[in-house]
């Protein structure tokens, strides 16, 4: 396998041009999102799914804007997170979700059968069926760039670096070394999310730095895949199914 | 910048990592001010307040680079004992004509030298009939490449002491620009002004520098050029010209159009900045020449650059006996700028337009003037990628709507003619930087879509081919155009264009600067400052070194910059007046005394072997007359100008006039706007009155990253119009309070000139300004949006809200600021719309 690849977004950074939802519609071939005006600051495509596989969410400020500009109005280009426990692969029944050789996590819309299960198996809500299709699409990291040697389209696209690709362990480096910079420039508030291989989906191979709390993006605080607790509960069911087996020889014997 | 430079962005975005302070002065908190270390929410169009006060705080702290400004500036010399400067005529200056709404510019002149040979006339000729003709043809466009003629000889007082240098003159001018002037027109409070203040006071002088960048945010004002000359004094007394990391940086609208002004598409200029010929006045190239602008400095050279360019047009037709075909260029008789050729349309004086590459029945002021003047004409010719509004108004067009137009009653004949974009054609950009940039053709255009290069040369062709022997066919008819021709659809070479743009030589080789430039008819040049750029027979315009060539910070194969592939202009103010850099941190171009030459890291912006001690003779011409220490070397005295003695139709200092349509009074002077403003009062041309209770708050238009321009580029485009679907308005918390608007729901935006709707977008982004002792509100507008143009969204044209006001110095209408009402709920249709506005107006006047 080739080295674990992903994504630092630096949210600190993010001007919220939406360059990378369109550059990854283009490269994608992504359809529109329908053209509703949603009122929510400059995000007229609300959520990540089936047809936005990047989304630039903009957090308006909740209190008259100062004469510091920083953290008044907060944006940040979302992104699948290409989990290490990645609940949308472990439910997928038809193996259309699969483990890429970059570690990355792709589905194959000519394998998927539109079962849907991946979709409440996301903690991110992330993955989603296309409507009048009825497939699972999202992002794939841009698979057919990374095979041919290219960075994905969306952080290829980004004036500003605030998406930056490249190996997991750097990115991971690099995003510390931001961190401490903000830190030390007193903006106490900015944080990592998704870098820590201890948190419930194991770790993300896509993940940020914020400015604020994740609820604030429309993040889980917590997230965890569903699926971890698979083998404990798979335990008690057997420990159940024993018990039972148990409870009724004992009375069939008891009987007699 | 971030919203509408996204991609040039990310250099301030990498200046901030390196340690530069932000600011962000915009009436709105946009995403540029997200990005900021500090946001300036200001009043639109009260910027010279601010501007203003900076320079007050420069000049009364005794903060100005000293000896940049002493050496380099104008600042010690005299001005005539004639002028009278605003705070003496409470908000005019010395020369106005309140008839002809125009300035004479004679008592703005320096003091001339008393032992120097008289000065002769300057800018042609002087007196009220010249600054009107100045004005009207709105000759200050022709400075895009050298100053205005002026006295190269002045008296000067180097101890900046004497009361009519120019040094005091502006103390005095400004004196009244106060950091509570600041707040009370602006709305900065005080703390914040000063933070400003302070900040570009320390990241200025020896070893650093403060750059101001700005965007149409600046220009769209009815005093709009004397925003920009406010940031040129600051800059210039701070010693922020001609360094690296200072200047005043022009973002341009969209791609090229810093080369549609270099090589214009204005009815006023030339290639190169040369003036337009006048008829009556310039008969002849010597007439012409005498008033063209200054005869010291480069622009003393003006002859060769004129000569090679009709060279270049009439070829072998252009001989020194016939003024190289001098007569066969049209001539101005007035005011032929965009906005009056429309009021010409409505009229009847013009008859046919052509449209290439604009929709100005949605992006220009006042649309329903400009629909009316299409309704009006034989024929219109409409060029675009898709089918804009502009060639559609006859069917669709608002006023069918309200029922003001019937399309059968329109004698208009459109023609609709599709063009290809700019990856389906070769050329250059010219961009922001006064950088070409060679475009390869990335794939063939569709069908019938032709480039615009095709188009004008078929079209030319045909027309020389019906040519007559007649006397007035003959400047067509001797036109050079034979450029080679390739591929199935005949496509005119753009090399063999930008070669002959380059300049060629008596040998027939390219040449390589344009001091090779003669006047004698041996050399042709399509515009002489792009000479050069095909230097070598290289399309230098087409280098792509990243990093490489002489120097990896300068970059200078990449792409070619004019003029002589300079990166910073006036370059020779990054060095002291010995020759030495300033620092070391800011070392650029400097004297090598042993090798006898400037030298460096850009191409030095003087003549390479002139000494710095170098003095010119009495009485020289062109770049003779300057001196080793004057660094602008395309003014006539070789100095940044402080104080412009001529070449401006406003004044020759920068004052606060408050916008055409303010909902507040001049805080400074009895004078309410600037008096030289050029507006047309007509009844298809309507005006909100100022300080009018019926419009109470200040309206501003601007563009979102999501689209371009009129929309005509990225309606049609799901992936962009799906981000910003509809027209929306942005308002503060307070005013959505205080005329029941909703987030989400609709509002309909009132002018004098008709009404729109919008969505409401109600965001603490936009903040109330306390003015005057009053909170005055400001309604944010993006003009993206129109009823079709082959859209996929659509919505009410924001433009069509804006007056016909315009900067008196280059035309540019006032788009920035205006009045307007903001009610809930939407607009009237029908008939009914004009009813709402007529009532407005008429509460308006009353």
């Amino acid at each position: 396998m080739a080295e674990r690849m992903g994504f630092f977004t630096d949210t600190s950074v993010c001007i919220g041009c939406k360059a990378c939802e369109v550059a990854c519609k283009e490269w994608n071939r992504v359809p529109d999102d329908g053209f509703v005006f949603r009122a929510t600051s400059y995000d007229n495509t609300g959520a990540l799914g089936a047809n936005t596989w990047r989304h630039v969410a903009f957090i308006e400020p909740d209190r008259p804007v100062t004469g510091d500009g920083l953290d008044g109005w907060l944006m940040a280009s979302d992104v699948c997170k290409h989990c290490t426990e990645a609940g949308c692969l472990d439910v997928c029944p038809t193996g259309a979700l699969f483990r890429t050789e970059f570690g990355t996590v792709v589905v194959q819309a000519d394998v998927c059968n539109g079962c849907g299960y991946c979709v409440p198996a996301c903690p991110f809500g992330v993955i989603d069926r296309r409507e009048g299709d009825g497939r699972a699409f999202k992002c794939t990291l841009c698979y057919d760039r990374l095979r041919g040697g290219l960075e994905p389209a969306c952080a290829k696209a980004c004036p500003t670096d605030s998406i930056q690709f490249g190996p997991l362990d750097e990115l991971r480096e690099r995003a510390e070394a931001r961190l401490d910079r903000l830190h030390r420039e007193g903006r106490s508030n900015a944080r990592l999310y998704g870098e820590d291989p201890g948190d419930g989906v194991g770790g993300a191979g896509a993940f940020f730095l914020l400015l604020d709390e994740p609820e604030v993006y429309g993040l889980p605080p917590d997230p965890v895949v569903p699926t971890r607790d698979l083998p404990r509960m798979w335990r008690w069911a057997a420990a159940a199914a024993a018990t039972l087996a148990t409870v009724t020889t004992l009375a069939v014997l008891g009987r007699r | 910048m971030a919203e509408c430079h996204p991609v040039g962005f990310q250099w301030v975005m990498e200046a901030k990592a390196r340690g530069a302070t932000v600011f962000h002065i915009d009436p709105r908190y946009t995403r540029t001010s997200a990005m900021a270390d500090v946001h300036l929410p200001i009043r639109a169009g009260s910027d010279i307040v601010l501007l203003g006060a900076l320079i007050n705080h420069v000049l009364s702290g005794g903060h100005e680079f000293r000896e940049y400004v002493l050496t380099y500036t104008n600042a010690a010399h005299l001005v005539s004992e004639d002028f009278r400067d605003t705070e003496d005529l409470d908000g005019l200056f010395s020369g106005f004509d309140p008839d002809g709404r125009t300035y004479d510019p004679a008592s703005w002149a320096y003091a001339h030298r008393s032992d120097a040979p008289p000065p002769g006339e300057v800018g042609g000729a002087s007196g009220a009939g010249r600054g009107r003709e100045h004005a009207e043809t709105a000759e200050a466009e022709t400075y895009g490449s050298g100053g205005a003629a002026a006295d190269a000889a002045p008296a000067t007082d180097p101890t900046l002491t004497h009361p009519r240098c120019v040094f005091q003159v502006l103390k005095r001018h400004f004196a009244r620009y106060t950091p509570e002037l600041v707040e009370r027109a602006c709305g900065i409070p005080r703390a914040e002004f000063a933070r400003l203040a302070d900040t570009i006071v320390a990241c200025s002088g020896r070893d650093r520098t403060t750059a101001w960048v700005y965007s149409v945010g600046w220009t769209q004002h009815t005093a709009g050029a004397q925003f920009i000359r406010a940031a040129a004094i600051l800059q210039l007394l701070l010693g922020n010209i001609g360094r690296p990391g200072g200047g005043i940086l022009a973002l341009r609208g969209h791609a090229s159009i810093q080369g549609s002004t270099d090589i214009p598409t204005l009815f006023n200029i030339l290639p190169g900045y040369l003036p337009m010929p006048h008829a009556g006045r310039h008969e002849d190239l010597d007439a012409y020449l005498a008033s063209a602008g200054p005869d010291t400095g480069f622009w003393g050279r003006k002859r060769a650059y004129l000569v090679s360019l009709l060279k270049a047009w009439w070829g072998e037709h252009a001989t020194a006996g016939n003024d190289f075909c001098f007569g066969h260029l049209p001539r101005l008789t007035g005011d032929h700028g965009h906005y009056a050729t429309v009021l010409g349309q409505i009229d009847g004086t013009v008859k046919g337009y052509f449209v290439i590459g604009e929709n100005p029945a949605v992006g220009s002021s006042g649309g329903r003037a400009q629909r009316f003047g299409l309704a009006n004409l034989d024929w219109l010719v409409v060029r675009d990628l898709t089918l804009v509004e502009t060639a559609t108004f006859w069917k669709d067009g608002p006023e069918i709507a309200t029922g003001e137009m019937r399309t059968e009653e329109i004698g208009t004949e459109v023609f609709f003619l599709p063009a290809a974009s700019h990856v389906e054609k070769e050329g250059t950009f010219t961009n922001t930087q006064r950088l070409l940039q060679w475009r390869e053709k990335a794939v063939d255009p569709p069908g019938d879509c032709r480039s615009d290069l095709w188009f004008f040369y078929h079209l030319g062709k045909r027309v020389k081919a019906r040519m007559t022997g007649d006397e007035i066919d003959r400047p067509v008819r001797e036109l050079a155009w034979d450029y080679p021709e390739e591929g199935p659809h005949a496509e005119p070479s753009a090399a063999a264009v930008l070669r002959e743009i380059g300049g060629i030589g008596p040998d027939g080789r390219a040449l390589d600067s344009y001091t090779e430039l003669r006047d004698d008819g041996s050399t042709r040049c399509g515009c002489w400052i792009y000479c050069g750029c095909y230097a070598g027979e290289v399309n230098r315009p087409a280098r792509r070194e990243p990093r490489g060539g002489a120097d990896p910070w300068i970059a200078p194969d990449w792409g070619w910059a004019w003029p002589a592939n300079r990166r910073i202009l006036y370059n020779r103010a990054s060095a002291d007046p010995d020759g030495r850099p300033w620092s070391p941190a800011k070392a650029l171009v400097w004297w090598d005394a042993a090798a006898g030459r400037w030298t460096g890291r850009d191409v030095p912006d003087c003549e390479p072997d002139k000494p710095p001690g170098h003095r010119p003779p009495s009485g020289a011409r062109a770049e003779q007359a300057l001196s080793g220490t004057d660094p602008f070397i395309m003014q006539a005295d070789g100095k940044g100008w402080l104080y412009a003695p001529f070449g401006l139709a406003d004044g020759p200092l920068p004052t606060h006039y408050e916008p055409h349509e303010s909902p507040v009074a001049n805080p400074l002077y009895g004078v309410q706007a600037n008096p030289a403003r050029v507006v047309y009062p007509r009844p298809d041309s309507p005006y909100n009155p100022p300080r009018s209770p019926r419009f109470p708050y200040v309206l501003t238009t601007y563009r979102l990253t999501e689209h371009h321009t009129a929309g005509g580029m990225s309606r049609p485009l799901p992936y962009l119009a799906e981000l910003q679907p509809e027209l929306f308005c942005e308002v503060s918390p307070e005013l959505a309070a205080e005329r029941g608007l909703v987030n989400g729901g609709w509002a309909t935006i009132v002018t004098s000139r008709t009404a729109i709707e919008a969505r409401v977008l109600v965001t603490e982004r936009m903040r109330p300004l306390r003015i005057e002792g009053r909170t005055v509100h400001q309604v944010g507008l993006p003009y993206h949006w129109g009823w079709g143009g082959d859209g996929l969204v659509t919505g009410d044209v924001a433009n069509d809200l804006l007056p016909l006001a315009l900067d008196p110095n280059v035309y540019i209408q006032e788009s920035k600021a205006a009045t307007c009402d903001i009610i809930p709920g939407r607009r009237p249709a029908g008939p009914a719309l004009r009813e709402l506005v007529r009532r407005y107006r008429e509460d308006g006047d009353g």
